[in-house]
Formats: structure tokens, C-alpha cells, sequence
């Protein structure tokens, strides 16, 4: 029987040299979720989904993609789970030599033996679920920012993933292509049946589609709760963020001796 | 006075370190790519498309300047050899220098800074936009995948180019001392055959052309897959990928060329 849980967090620590980005984090994501994994720029969210894709490895605890661990595994064994997964990078990372068909296409040629007749037509179908059929014979090039990026998650669930990580999807993006991308993640990962974990700023526009949020800050979870629980949270960070006020916890001043001292005016005073 | 002293013995130093654990990357980089190989030869076609723009597209560079430099041989090959009588001779001139050095060494040098820097720069950006990562995260090795195809491509096409290079510039000297000058054609051709050794003067020619086209693509793929991924670390590297690899081409031809011709 397989576990109701798809990808499990234990104690994650991770440094880049001796920096530490990521102290002791502890996550459960279950199948059919979709969460938000939500903080502010470099707090090591970008990190975290490169440690569940097996990119980087952790320098204690573990991830788990079911029942797996990821930063034990061979190449081979690597490459095998990341078939199970599909990323969508923060400016859709879409290769540029190829049209918007062959992108789409690149994943289902190199890993499977169907044939182009079938290819063609799930093509289709992965362009048609993100309204862009009738661009496929474009390339990149002549995309705009929104559509790339809906190439790319078409790109990305090409083999029906059963997990979708979403690396801020929402940047750069007007408010249609904004929303536009969240109802189809959201449509997605209901109609795939997979789970998602999106990596954002977009606070409002995340709250309204996802089923659970945590909250990194520092390196360590700060919060976590379902999307009214964390509306409703008096903890300051939450609060900070949610509202997006300047100044709260998260400082708006970056860490720097007293403003008179850098002004010479405590000796002109004396 | 001696922290600087000292200060400066440890830049050297430390340069010198990363030279070496540079060099030692390229190496294994190079070992990973030949490894890596078998998917460029089973799925031959990725090949060919990277032939295409990497051999295909430096022909008109090869060609016309193939054509200049022979002419200018002839030219000047004419000037000399006529104070001795022996212009006949015009045309073994030309083709020697053309087969054992210029066409090798000129081909590869123009080579490099047409594809060799195409090559850099179109993985470097790939690497900045993270096509890479992207590939590596759908399970497939973008070292099969994008490299090890443009490094065979820029290998197989170099000794073709080499030879095109060659022949054009045999046709420019042609055109130049026998159309324009007016040397006796009968005795151009005839000497340039006499003269000219199939073991000795072409096979080491083409042998040079693989030794160069080996260097300036591996240089230019390692190149573009260790770049920075900012726009001004692709520019560094594109530059890098032009003055190393005309550096190797000048180094490793003195090295062939001894052993070549003088049995050393």
C-alpha cells in the first residue's frame, strides 16, 4: 500500500560553504495537496526545491519523495524519481533552439518510445490544458513572459508528474497572466491528481489557491497553517508578510552602526 | 614593505593554485564528455543538426579566406621565386604551406572564433537561463545531450573545413599566378604534384586539423558549461574560448610540426 504522504522533510539543514541557509526543517506533503512555501528573498526557498529534486545535498536530515531518499541515490536511482517530477522554473527555462511543440515534446522523446503520431497528440493536449495549441509552432523567442511560462508547465507535466514544484511562478507576471497561471495550477493538480509545491512572494493570489502554507524565515520554519489560519495569525512575522508592512520583524534596515555615527554628527554634537 | 612583499609571493601563488585545480576540471570535464559520449553516436542525428551550425555555417569564412590567403601566397611566392628563376615552382610553394601549415593552423584559428565562441556562448546562456538545470531535472544529462553533440560536431567538421580551406587555396594561387601573372600552367600543376607527399604533407595536415578541432571544442564546450551564469561571465568565457584556443592551436602546431618533420 502506498503511503499517504509524498514527499517528507526530516531535520533539513543545508550551508553553501559555511553560510547556513536552511536549519532544521520539517515538512509532510500529501498526495493531492498543493502548498505554498512562502518567504521572503533569500530565506532558501529556491534551496529547498533543489533539495527535493536531488540537485543539491543536504548537510543533515534527509527528503524523502516516496519513501525514498533522495540524497542517497545513485544516478540512476536520481534520474529515476525526477521522472516523477516536473519543475517549473522562474522564467519558464524553456530552450530556446526549439519550438514551442518540440519543448513540450523534448521529455516524451527522450523517455519514452511512442510514436510521433501519439507524441503529436499529447502534445496537443498539454498545450490545449494551457490554451496555447494553436502557438505550437512558435519559438520562444516570439512568446510573451505569461505564455512562456504556461509552455513551460505544459512542458513540465508532459509525463504526469506526481510532483509539480513551481518556482515562483508569479513574477514578472500581469495580473491576467497572474491569474491566469494560479487557476491552472490549481485546475492541474486537481485534474492530475498530483501534488504541488509552489515557491512565491505572491501572497494574496497564493492564499486564494493553495491548501496549506509554510512560512521560512532565517533559515527555519516561522509559521505554518492552512490559508485562513495564516490570515488570521497575530504571530508578527505572519503578520509582517501577509500585510506586507515595512517594517515588523523583518527590518527594513539592513544591519549598520547608529545613522548619527555614519553621519560624523555625534562628534560635531560633543 | 614585507606584508606586501609577502601579500604579493601569495596572489602568485594563489593564481597559480587555480590555474592548476582549473586545469585539472577542464580534464575530468573532457574525460566526463568522451564518457558521455555514446548517446551522440546512437542518436546520430544530434549530431548532424550540430554539425550544421557549427561546420556548415563557417563555410563562407573557410572559403573566402581560403581563396585570399592563397592568392597572397601566390603573390608573394611569385615575387620571391622569380629573383631565382625558379617561378615555376610557384605552385608547390603555395600548396605546401597551404596543406602542411596554413590550412590546419588558419582554418582552426578562424574556426575558433566563429564556432568555437558560438559554441561557448549558446551553452553559457543555456547554463544563465537555466535550460540546464531544467534538462537535468527532467532526468536527462545535459552533458550527452547538448554537449558531447557540439564537441563531436565541431571535431568531425574541423579536418573538412581544414581541407576546404586548403583547396581554395590552391585555386586562389591558381587564379593568381597562372590566370593573372601568367606562370605556365603545365609546369604549375606538375611541380605542385611532384612535390607534394600524400604521407608526408597531406595525412600530417589532416592529422594536425583533428588534433586542433579536439582542442578549440573542448576548450569552447568547457568553456560555456563553466561560465558564470551572468551576462558578464558568458562574455568572459567567450573571450576565454577565443584566446586559449588560438593559444593551444599556435602551441600544439610548433609541438606537431617537430615531430612531423623533424622526427624529433
Amino acid at each position: 500500500m502506498t503511503s499517504d504522504t509524498l514527499v517528507e522533510i526530516s531535520d533539513l539543514n543545508f550551508s553553501y560553504d559555511a553560510r547556513p541557509i536552511l536549519k532544521g526543517i520539517n515538512m509532510t506533503m500529501k498526495r493531492g495537496q498543493l502548498i505554498a512555501i512562502m518567504g521572503g528573498s533569500g530565506s532558501g526557498k529556491t534551496t529547498l526545491l533543489k533539495l527535493i529534486g536531488g540537485e543539491v545535498i543536504p548537510s543533515a536530515g534527509y527528503v524523502k519523495f516516496s519513501d525514498q531518499v533522495v540524497h542517497e541515490l545513485d544516478r540512476d536511482g536520481l534520474f529515476e524519481i525526477r521522472r516523477k517530477m516536473g519543475m517549473l522554473f522562474q522564467f519558464g527555462a524553456l530552450f530556446t533552439d526549439l519550438s514551442v511543440f518540440d519543448n513540450v515534446a523534448f521529455q516524451m522523446r527522450e523517455h519514452t518510445d511512442l510514436p510521433e503520431s501519439m507524441i503529436r497528440d499529447l502534445v496537443l493536449m498539454k498545450l490545449n490544458a494551457v490554451g496555447l495549441r494553436g502557438a505550437h509552432h512558435l519559438m520562444p523567442a516570439e512568446l510573451s513572459g505569461g505564455m512562456a511560462r504556461r509552455v513551460a508547465l505544459a512542458r513540465s507535466i508532459a509525463l504526469d508528474p506526481m510532483l509539480m514544484m513551481f518556482d515562483e511562478p508569479f513574477t514578472g507576471l500581469d495580473p491576467i497572466s497572474l491569474s491566469v497561471i494560479g487557476s491552472l495550477i490549481r485546475r492541474l493538480t486537481d485534474t492530475l491528481g498530483m501534488t504541488s509545491i509552489i515557491v512565491t512572494h505572491d501572497v494574496q493570489e497564493s492564499l486564494s489557491i493553495v491548501d496549506y502554507v509554510y512560512f521560512v524565515a532565517d533559515g527555519v520554519i516561522a509559521a505554518h497553517g492552512t490559508p485562513s489560519e495564516v490570515r488570521e495569525s497575530v504571530a508578527p512575522f505572519v503578520h509582517q508578510f501577509v500585510h506586507g508592512e515595512v517594517d515588523g520583524p523583518v527590518p527594513f534596515h539592513y544591519p549598520a552602526q547608529s545613522y548619527p555615527q555614519d553621519l560624523n554628527l555625534e562628534k560635531t554634537l560633543v | 614593505m614585507f606584508k606586501q612583499l609577502a601579500s604579493s609571493i601569495s596572489n602568485i601563488g594563489s593564481r597559480a593554485i587555480d590555474g592548476i585545480w582549473r586545469l585539472g576540471h577542464a580534464a575530468r570535464f573532457f574525460l566526463l564528455v568522451l564518457l558521455k559520449s555514446g548517446t551522440s553516436f546512437q542518436r546520430f542525428g544530434l549530431v548532424i543538426r550540430e554539425l550544421y551550425y557549427v561546420g556548415v555555417l563557417s563555410l563562407i569564412i573557410i572559403v573566402v579566406s581560403g581563396l585570399f590567403v592563397g592568392m597572397v601566397l601566390g603573390l608573394q611566392g611569385y615575387e620571391t621565386l622569380q629573383k631565382y628563376g625558379s617561378e615555376s615552382a610557384v605552385g608547390t610553394l603555395v600548396a605546401l604551406s597551404l596543406v602542411r601549415e596554413l590550412g590546419p593552423v588558419v582554418s582552426a584559428l578562424l574556426f575558433a572564433s566563429r564556432a568555437g565562441s558560438a559554441i561557448t556562448a549558446e551553452i553559457g546562456l543555456m547554463k544563465a537561463t537555466e535550460q540546464l538545470s531544467a534538462m537535468g531535472m527532467m532526468a536527462v544529462d545535459p552533458v550527452s545531450r547538448v554537449v558531447a553533440p557540439r564537441f563531436w560536431a565541431g571535431v568531425i567538421s574541423m579536418p573538412f573545413l581544414a581541407a576546404i580551406f586548403s583547396v581554395m587555396g590552391v585555386f586562389g594561387g591558381y587564379l593568381v599566378t597562372v590566370m593573372f601573372i601568367g606562370v605556365d600552367v603545365g609546369s604549375f600543376w606538375s611541380q605542385m604534384q611532384s612535390n607534394v607527399d600524400f604521407r608526408i604533407d597531406i595525412i600530417n595536415g589532416f592529422i594536425k586539423s583533428c588534433f586542433f578541432g579536439v582542442a578549440v571544442t573542448a576548450i569552447a564546450v568547457f568553456e560555456g558549461y563553466d561560465s558564470p551564469p551572468t551576462a558578464e561571465g558568458v562574455s568572459g568565457a567567450t573571450t576565454r574560448t577565443v584566446v586559449t584556443s588560438s593559444l593551444a592551436i599556435l602551441g600544439l602546431d610548433f609541438i606537431l610540426t617537430a615531430f612531423m618533420f623533424r622526427g624529433i
